[in-house]
């Protein structure tokens, strides 16, 4: 008996891409679904996804839900919980348009909500743990319901199917954004379940990942500690909670992140000067649950920025490049070219060292 | 001469007083490729050490060696030679069992044989290897070259 | 006293057709075992005597000799045992609680061979470790919510004292009293060259030893033997003794013969008596006054030292090790039933504590649900035998393991059980100066870190098999561990799947 996602864990080969722009500038969701179909044969269509940034302009002040429902009554049961905590300035089903390829879709809505402020006073928390702690009911509590997607001005579209055929179904050519990541993926089961594509997303954090993580349950028990609860069983899931917790809880750097999960190997520390052998060691101490051993190459986009990131030993492939304003990351060097055949710069980021691209004004 | 040539050294603080090297010495001296062979006759082969034993403190007595050895200068006949290396040996054919050597010997390391000729430590020089430093169980005894 | 009840448990087997009578027996048999006849010309052999030590056989030149269980069988009764028998008339002898050495022999389940490890393949490479860094250091320590660092990037956080070991492996408590003076050494050095930790026990530290501080863990039993402020200061960790996995609940036991002048100069006691330390700490009757001695020995120490606190594992281990967490300290270490001891009651070291794999998992699961696992490191013992169960014990959720046992095997131990006795053949669980010689440290330290370096080669295969390259990635990591012929409760307990799932 096939057990569904979340009970068993999928061991998966994938392919990804990013394309960031550092002035703002908003682009066709178009460039990034043709970057990754020429990745096709990395994926066996068994998953795909994209994450954008500054497509909802007209509701940047809001949180924007895309939930997944397997039936009405979810439905029903989840938006009577949003509208306890929330304020919904719009919902709809969100536009798709209908693929050959892509069946057994689940009911797919957009929320673009506010928490409703007594509410927030209340619970006596701040906006963005009090959006991450009812994102974690509806996921945990209400059978059927799924929100992937819960950021501002940002919002995660996948599916079970190749990257192309999901850019298609979503139209994704008709949204334009500053920063896009993309997925495809190859699992070596068939989950069936859209909720476990890629991107995985908590708040404005989104992670796309090619790899396996040996270190999942060493970093999975860690990060339980802290109230992440993890359903899915998958790598994503974990290295999400852990962008979250160390960069939004305890507000270290997204260099010092990167620093702790693919941290410098003990050879290396011994050789550097004291601050720094300090520093590196005490990362090394207090966060070593949080290494992550095993291949991985992942793009992490967020609000007002894109960092791509090798496991230490670069076991996944990773090429990155600038043209103009824009940092184009992904899997393969064709990707890049395909959309840009001229680029300014284009190299191999080395294991461990993370390619940070953020927009030059700050805001958009 | 050669100052720097390997000799037997043994480490008081480890000897055991077990006397395994005394029967390890005796075999390899034996011309017996099985020990319980070699010990099996009513004659047992001879060491060429011995093993002084007190109330604390163990200690295997062998030759020294020495640069200036007086059991050369004292035999008779000549048995008792020192080679280019700085071995002491005995030519067994020569030895005709006056003892002086044994009288002289300030270490007491030569040994009255059961035959005519006195035994002493010849570095086991047919296989180059010690016995009794390769089976001393508590590396008591030590091969090795010392200023 | 009447008939003598029990036949010897040993005999001597000797074939008198290789034996060369070089007596190498006789001289090396604490026990007095063998014996030449001058009229017969023949090696004769008391199998009373005999503990089964295999000092002569492995001496003998030509291997002429062999130990066997002596040949004499009661009526077959799978209830009333040989043993069972022999333990009842020992004590209508003497009236005596029976007092055994080493770790529990009974064939209760043993865990470690019921868990089985995972390896990448296909959608995960796995790491080849002669090419690849395979990363085994280990820092023990409290440490802090979160690091803090200043708008350069540089460290603000100030971290408490940790222990920073090269290998997952310490050396575990053996008191200077229970084990030689030369096998303090062979471990003290062994330490020091491997870049890890050896334990004083609770026999105090010798003077002499000092050197070694930087890798020695002082240990403050219930006895305070040799507990100074020097003492204090020597170390690089200090151990409060509150249990011991071969004997929880009660305290030491040294007996008399084996406390001599030294022994007597370390320990701060007579010469010749039997060093009993007490059951509790008499300062220690509930977790609050633990907490108390934790921050004076910091105090004395101010605060430059880690306090380790060893308990035995026993039912609430989970409970206490939580209570533990919070505290103070800044290491725990747990004693599995299994562990080994010079001396201790029979009943107490077959009965009494629980497997140390159960205690882990149930610990590390608890620490982690009261989200307090990373205030400490969790250190384990209580039989650790080979590099595979060390790599079990930290996919468990250990940080490092502490191994005694092993560490005397490799000097030479053959499990006699007889330490209790003071006639070690070996030189380890002794302290007669004749007896003492025979262990040279100088060999004793290098077999010690061959052995430790031989495991932790094996750990790095089995790591790097796994896909991993650092220790720190296996900790805690359930994933990698199956369980086989295991029950649900067991499994459950030990947060393992089933192989196959």
């Amino acid at each position: 008996m096939l057990l569904k996602e979340g009970q068993v864990r999928i061991p998966s080969g994938c392919a990804i891409s990013g394309i960031f722009s550092k002035d703002g500038r908003r682009i066709s969701g178009e460039n990034v679904v043709k970057s990754i179909s020429v990745m096709h044969d990395r994926s066996n269509g068994l998953g795909g996804g994209f994450a954008g940034y500054g497509i909802y302009p007209e509701y940047k002040e809001f949180y924007a839900f895309h939930v997944f429902f397997d039936s009405n009554e979810a439905r029903e049961n989840a938006e009577t919980f949003i509208n306890r905590h929330f304020d919904v300035i719009n919902l709809s089903r969100i536009p798709t348009r209908k693929h050959p390829r892509i069946t057994d879709a689940p009911l797919i809505w957009r929320y673009f909500i506010a928490p409703l402020h007594g509410k927030l006073e209340e619970s006596q928390l701040d906006e963005k743990e009090y959006v991450a702690r009812c994102v974690f009911k509806i996921n945990t509590k209400i059978n059927g319901a799924y929100v992937f997607s819960s950021g501002k001005n940002m919002g995660v579209f996948k599916a079970v199917g190749f990257p192309e055929d999901v850019g298609e179904f979503y139209k994704l050519d008709e949204y334009s954004g500053y920063s896009w990541t993309a997925h495809g993926r190859y699992p070596t089961n068939t989950p069936g379940w859209w909720g476990g594509a890629h991107p995985f997303s908590l708040l404005d954090y989104t992670i796309v990942h090619n790899g396996e993580i040996s270190s999942y349950d060493a970093n999975r028990r860690y990060m339980e500690m802290f109230g992440y609860k993890c359903s899915l069983l998958t790598d994503t899931e974990v290295i999400t909670y852990i962008f979250d917790y160390l960069n939004r809880k305890q507000g270290i750097s997204l260099k010092d992140c990167a620093a702790i999960i693919a941290a410098p190997f003990w050879t290396e520390i011994d050789k550097m000067p004291e601050d720094m052998k300090k520093k590196f060691t005490a990362i090394r101490n207090v966060y070593a649950s949080l290494l992550i051993t095993g291949p991985f190459s992942i793009i992490l986009g967020y609000e007002g920025g894109m960092m791509a990131l090798n496991d230490r030993l670069k076991l996944r492939s990773m090429v990155a490049a600038e043209k103009d304003d824009l940092v184009i990351v992904a899997s393969e060097e064709s990707a890049i070219r395909v959309i840009y055949p001229e680029v300014d710069r284009i190299w191999s980021p080395k294991g461990g060292e993370p390619v940070i691209a953020t927009l030059t004004g700050g805001e958009v | 001469m050669e100052v720097n040539v390997k000799k037997i050294y043994v480490n008081e603080d480890r000897c055991l007083g077990c006397h395994l090297c005394e029967y390890y010495c005796a075999f390899a001296h034996s011309g017996q490729k099985d020990m319980v062979k070699a010990f099996s006759g009513e004659a047992k082969p001879q060491p060429r050490l011995t093993i002084e034993e007190g109330d604390s403190i163990n200690f295997a007595v062998s030759c020294r060696h020495c640069e200036t050895p007086l059991c050369v200068e004292s035999c008779i006949t000549g048995a008792m030679q020192i080679d280019e290396d700085g071995r002491v040996f005995v030519d067994e054919s020569r030895c005709v069992g006056c003892y002086t050597c044994i009288l002289v010997c300030p270490f007491g390391s030569v040994i009255p044989g059961k035959e005519k000729a006195i035994k002493k430590c010849d570095l086991c020089i047919e296989s180059g290897n010690p016995a009794c430093a390769e089976n001393c169980p508590n590396l008591a005894i030590i091969y090795e070259e010392r200023e | 006293m009447g008939i003598n009840l029990y036949a010897p448990q040993y005999e001597v087997n000797r074939n008198q057709n290789k034996c060369i009578k070089c007596k190498v027996c006789k001289r090396q048999c604490a026990n007095e075992v063998h014996s030449y006849d001058q009229e017969l010309d023949v090696m004769v052999a008391d199998d009373s005597k005999c503990v089964d030590c295999q000092r002569c056989v492995s001496l003998c030149p030509t291997h002429a000799l062999s130990i066997t269980k002596f040949k004499n069988e009661f009526k077959e009764n799978a209830n009333w045992t040989n043993r069972a028998i022999t333990e009842i008339y020992k004590q209508a002898d003497t009236g005596g609680v029976l007092l055994s050495s080493m770790g529990n022999p009974v064939p209760y389940p043993i865990y470690w061979d019921k868990l089985l490890i995972n390896a990448s393949q296909v959608t995960n490479p796995s790491i080849d470790p002669l090419r690849e860094p395979m990363e085994t250091r280990v820092q023990l320590g409290a440490k802090p919510e979160k690091l803090e660092f200043d708008k350069d990037g540089k460290l603000i956080t100030k971290l408490a004292p940790q222990l920073s070991i090269n290998v997952p492996i310490m050396f575990s408590a053996m008191s200077y009293g229970s084990i030689s003076r030369n096998a303090h050494e062979s471990l003290a050095r062994a330490a020091q060259e491997l870049g890890t930790c050896y334990n004083t026990g609770e026999g105090g530290l010798n003077e002499d030893f000092y050197k070694y501080g930087k890798n020695t863990i002082v240990q403050v039993a219930s006895g305070r033997f040799g507990v100074h402020v020097g003492y204090l200061s020597a170390g690089a960790a200090i151990e409060i003794k509150m249990g011991q996995g071969a004997k929880p609940g009660i305290g030491g036991h040294l007996p008399g013969e084996k406390v001599g002048e030294d022994v007597s100069k370390t320990r701060m006691i007579p010469v010749g008596s039997d060093a009993i330390s007490p059951a509790p700490h008499h300062d220690i009757y509930s977790i609050e006054d633990l907490r108390q001695l934790v921050f004076s020995l910091k105090e004395a120490t101010a605060y430059t030292k880690p306090i380790i606190v060893k308990i035995a594992a026993v039912h609430n281990v989970a409970a206490i090790a939580s209570g533990i967490a919070r505290s103070g300290a800044d290491i725990i270490a747990i004693d599995g039933y299994r562990g080994g001891t010079g001396a201790a009651p029979t009943r107490i070291r077959d009965n009494v504590g629980i497997p140390i794999e159960l205690a882990l998992a149930s610990v590390d699961q608890r620490l982690r649900d009261e989200g307090i696992r990373n205030n400490i490191s969790l250190v384990v013992a209580g039989s650790i035998r080979n590099s595979a169960d060390i790599v079990k014990a930290i996919a468990l959720g250990a940080d490092a393991v502490y191994i005694g046992t092993s560490a005397l095997i490799a000097l030479g131990c053959h499990v006699c059980r007889s330490c209790h006795g003071g006639k070690c053949n070996w030189g380890i669980a002794t302290q007669r100066p004749d007896l003492v010689k025979r262990l040279n440290p100088d060999i004793g330290y290098k077999r010690l870190i061959n052995l430790v370096h031989a495991w932790d080669h094996e750990i790095k295969e089995m790591l790097g098999g796994m896909g991993i390259n650092a220790i720190e990635s296996l900790k805690g990591n359930r994933l990698m561990l199956r369980g086989i012929g295991l029950s649900q409760k067991e499994l459950d307990i030990l947060g393992v799947m089933h192989a196959g799932e």
